[in-house]
């Protein structure tokens, strides 16, 4: 990869807000560079909703993933040099790009392979612009892809929103692995559903006797009193799915009293914790390893199995933030995340279900280019993302970061992340990125063009 | 729903009875037992409500909290020398040494924080002026600031001791004070706000958020207020006015030419007409109705009403709260009982109304931040959405589960129920009552626990699950109703 006519040709593509379409990265041939004055929306639905079998799961890598040391730039010296006890030797790298000399992280074997089959890219350099390097800044910026540190709702939440609106929401339309809701999903419509753990979705007073459960039941899944039964079981069952449900929810939330609106999701509740508890308890056909992603992954794999109504799952991996001794940490994180998303779609192959579920990874921000004093990384900038799924063109996307050219020892993104996220509204989801995202971004094409 | 009236007259005394004193305890307060309910009702309308308003007469039992104002600090001369002298040397043992004191003294932080957390939480539960802490945290939601982003405990503290020591002052004082206050100037980044690059943040959330509302500024009034408002900033932990990086110049705000400072833009700001009416929607959506469907006939016109006092009594909200909490309007049947609760009042009134132990802080601060109510990190400057917002499918179930919690000390990852460790006696909840029938106990309950608000089949219910029990009213069968009665829908309203 040569680094020489960097500014001008980055600049462009910067403000393009397009992925590289260099010769130098064959693999990823860039359909919008190649037919601009295509309109932006070609392709898109009058259709509400999202295609109904179309799944997105997010893996947060919490903490600032340091990028340098997971798609490794062997090819050049100012790497080695910038981290004298911290970078890793060319023969211990996996080779991703001979020609380009980037190389992926021992620990990402199971990344390679999926590479090798086609299901698993990376794309180089991801960020925005005037990074901030605070993790609970940088990462509500990913969350409402607003660089600005908006108020505003989360992408996805937005994206849900606008593709399913206050009638079609299902009650299960985006299921979030962890303790809250991630600010990426809070929406106006959509109620997110957030558990740790799925036994916890539920009522724990039934665990205290069991004359209890059934008295409970009564009162939970009466669903608004003064409705007939039948009436109210049409209406929940018609919620979880997709067909029947923009009908069913014809009643506007709007008028609804306070009371039936709690007895309502009080019902939903209960529709909802059955089927995820179902879900989750029937368990995987395949084995996953240990660990907190690979457990969250399982369960989303299971719900997937169950054919849950679901568009939207949110994992998280935490512990990223490597200010020292970070060699043998990273090592174990980047461990658990390519066993777990390998073992994910081991599992989806087997279900048969690898083509309705891409995968997106991102972390808050990269780290610096030199080590600090402790062995560790201090918070950077621009990153690595990673996509997976058979519908992605696979291999090495975009470009990586100059390192020579540095802002004050940090990487200058090469490819704005909004881009990607309106490469995902528009390519996987088929809506109009713009509504979400408050303006116009080139999607990243890292599709297959008939994805 | 059935309209309000809109009146703001007061309610005829003879119709202030136990369930008009029970909703003015839980909105104005936190709830309370049937006897504390009892009581407020038999000191009438007006004494129950100067009572809870003048609550400056009421001894403050909850200590102070232990806290340390230097966790955080820049290095000393000394430290620095060392350090100048380490890098020089290429002597990595010291420079580690220091970083790493630096990095403890920011866990340290976070530990202090986590104790302030405690400590706000027991005043919730605890104080005898309910009124002080409920306002407490409607300011703290308007004004709103975030540990994780101020990052320094002693900071946020020091917001809070101010907010609640003007919590029912004046509304004037609050905003002259919040521009001063160091956790807001860094949260904002007024900080960085110099004449010659200003910052914008204070002073548009200073008129979007806190005193006007979107639509009632140009995007010139906010350039010029960040005029107005430059060197307004920190030196430790103090306010400081940095004279050398304020601007001033001649500015132009709302249509006035002046070389107006931060003070003055305030103050230009309280004198807008919108200005009342925005604070008054505030305290409405606070006390009276989160409003699902926006503004209605009606609290448009309680809103207009109290915001031509509030301007009268020059921002002094005491004599606005009265009016509020004397009104036929607040007392209206489509406003009692149907407020959904936010998550500090489901445990605080869980707590306050049963008598149950306040069991372990931390799980409940827990279940809060679960429920999306983490006090000192509100999401983001906009404060807490309140209303619909809190409830989904996963928070219902946790608000739900930390009532059993806090009724029975079961947490939801223990199985079984052992009643040798139920440690929680509700027998007072029924203490004097004449009649001992299934039914009479379930209504006394429901008019406590619930409210009027209860549908006709869950009493059935109730009182039906009872007589199966032999009608026995013991121990067991009243924490059986209890558990049922907080697992209700219903029961997230007050």
């Amino acid at each position: 990869m040569s680094n020489k006519p960097a500014f001008t040709r980055r600049e462009f593509m910067r403000s393009m807000a397009v992925v590289s379409t260099a010769a130098t990265v064959p693999m990823f041939v860039h359909r919008s560079a190649m037919a601009f004055g295509e309109p932006a929306a070609q392709g898109l639905t009058s259709r509400p909703g999202f295609p109904d079998d179309r799944i997105l799961v997010i893996v947060e890598l919490a903490g600032g993933n340091d990028g340098l040391n997971t798609v490794v730039p062997f090819g050049f010296g100012e790497y080695y040099d910038a981290r004298p006890q911290l970078a890793i030797r060319k023969d211990q790298l996996l080779t991703l790009d001979k020609h380009a000399g980037i190389g992926l992280h021992s620990a990402l074997k199971p990344i390679m392979g999926m590479i090798d089959d086609g299901c698993a890219a990376v794309i180089q350099g991801v960020g925005y612009p005037n990074p901030n390097r605070s993790h609970f800044a940088s990462m509500d910026i990913w969350h409402t892809a607003d660089p600005s540190g908006g108020k505003g709702l989360g992408w996805i939440g937005k994206a849900m929103d606008h593709a399913l609106g206050a009638s079609g929401a299902s009650g299960t339309d985006c299921i979030c692995l962890g303790r809250e809701t991630p600010l990426a999903a809070q929406a106006h419509y959509i109620k997110p559903i957030a558990f740790e753990n799925a036994d916890l979705f539920r009522w724990a007073g039934a665990d205290l006797h069991a004359s209890l459960s059934a008295e409970y039941d009564k009162i939970n899944r009466a669903g608004v009193l003064d409705e007939s039964a039948a009436q109210q079981a049409a209406r929940a069952e018609a919620r979880m799915t997709r067909r029947g449900r923009a009908r069913a929810e014809a009643t506007a939330q709007s008028a609804e009293s306070q009371a039936s609106f709690l007895m309502r999701t009080a019902l939903d509740a209960q529709v909802a914790s059955d089927r995820i508890r179902a879900a989750v308890s029937k368990g995987t056909q395949t084995n996953f390893p240990g660990g907190p992603l690979a457990s969250q992954l399982r369960m989303v794999a299971a719900m997937i199995r169950a054919e849950l109504p679901t568009n939207v799952y949110y994992t998280v991996l935490g512990g990223f933030d490597t200010h020292a001794g970070q060699a043998g940490r990273h090592q174990q994180l980047l461990t658990q995340f390519a066993t777990g998303v390998s073992a994910f779609y081991k599992e989806l192959k087997a279900i048969g279900q690898d083509h309705r579920v891409l995968t997106v990874a991102f972390s808050e921000f990269g780290r610096r280019v030199s080590q600090n004093a402790s062995q560790g990384t201090d918070h950077g900038t621009a990153g690595p993302m990673f996509v997976f799924g058979p519908m992605i063109r696979p291999g090495l996307l975009g470009e990586h970061p100059s390192l020579t050219k540095l802002d004050a020892g940090d990487l200058i993104y090469t490819v704005d992340f909004r881009s990607i996220y309106a490469g995902i509204l528009e390519g996987w989801f088929k809506i109009d990125s713009a509504q979400v995202l408050g303006k116009s971004f080139q999607p990243a094409q890292f599709l297959k063009r008939e994805a | 729903m059935v309209a309000a009236t809109s009146s703001l007259k007061p309610l005829s005394p003879k119709k202030f009875g136990y369930a008009e004193a029970r909703h003015l305890l839980n909105r104005a307060g936190w709830g309370g037992t049937p006897q504390q309910i009892v009581a407020l009702q038999l000191m009438g309308l007006d004494a129950a409500v100067d009572y809870l308003v003048d609550y400056d007469a009421i001894p403050d039992v909850v200590p102070n909290p232990e806290y340390r104002d230097n966790i955080l600090r820049p290095y000393t001369p000394e430290e620095r020398e060392m350090l100048r002298i380490a890098e020089e040397r290429g002597d990595q043992e010291t420079i580690d040494r220091l970083r790493e004191q630096q990095l403890a003294r920011e866990r340290e932080d976070r530990k202090q924080m986590a104790e302030l957390r405690r400590w706000w939480l027991t005043r919730i539960i605890r104080s005898p002026r309910p009124l002080e802490e409920k306002l407490t945290l409607l300011w703290h939601g308007h004004f709103a600031t975030n540990y994780r982003t101020v990052e320094n405990s002693y900071q946020m503290l020091k917001q809070n001791v101010f907010l609640r020591r003007h919590a029912a002052d004046s509304f004037a004082t609050l905003v002259m004070g919040i521009i001063r206050d160091p956790a807001m100037i860094r949260f904002l980044n007024n900080d960085s706000n110099r004449r010659s690059s200003p910052n914008e943040n204070l002073a548009r959330e200073l008129m979007e958020l806190f005193t006007l509302g979107e639509g009632n500024y140009t995007e010139k009034d906010i350039k010029e207020g960040a005029r107005a408002l430059t060197g307004y900033g920190v030196d430790g932990n103090e306010f400081r006015f940095y004279k050398n990086q304020h601007d001033d110049g001649m500015k132009q705000i709302f249509g006035e030419r002046g070389t107006f400072n931060g003070d003055d833009f305030a103050q230009m700001c309280l004198m807008r007409r919108s200005c009342g009416e925005f604070v008054c929607l505030k305290l409405y959506k606070h006390f009276v109705s989160d409003l699902p469907d926006g503004p209605n006939a009606p609290a448009r016109s309680v809103i207009t009403q109290l915001a031509r006092q509030l301007v009268r009594d020059r921002y002094r909200l005491r004599g606005v709260l009265k009016t509020l909490f004397r009104s036929e309007h607040f007392y209206d049947p489509a406003i009692m009982g149907n407020m959904i609760k936010s998550p500090t009042q489901l445990v605080a009134g869980t707590i306050r109304t049963l008598n149950t132990p306040e069991r372990d802080l931390d799980k409940l601060l827990d279940a809060m931040a679960m429920m999306g109510q983490q006090l000192f990190d509100p999401p983001s400057v906009k404060g807490w959405n309140g209303g619909r917002a809190w409830i989904n499918t996963s928070t219902l179930f946790i608000r739900q589960n930390i009532a059993a919690y806090l009724i029975t000390g079961k947490t939801p990852y223990e199985r079984g129920w052992d009643r040798n460790q139920l440690d929680y006696d509700p027998m007072f909840l029924i203490e004097g009552m004449a009649i001992n029938t299934p039914s009479a106990v379930v209504e006394h309950l429901c008019a406590t626990v619930l409210g009027e608000n209860v549908h006709p089949k869950r009493r059935e219910q109730l009182t039906q699950f009872l007589e199966e029990r032999g009608g026995r009213v013991h121990r067991d069968t009243i924490i059986a109703l209890l558990l049922l009665m907080t697992a209700m829908p219903e029961y997230q309203l007050c």
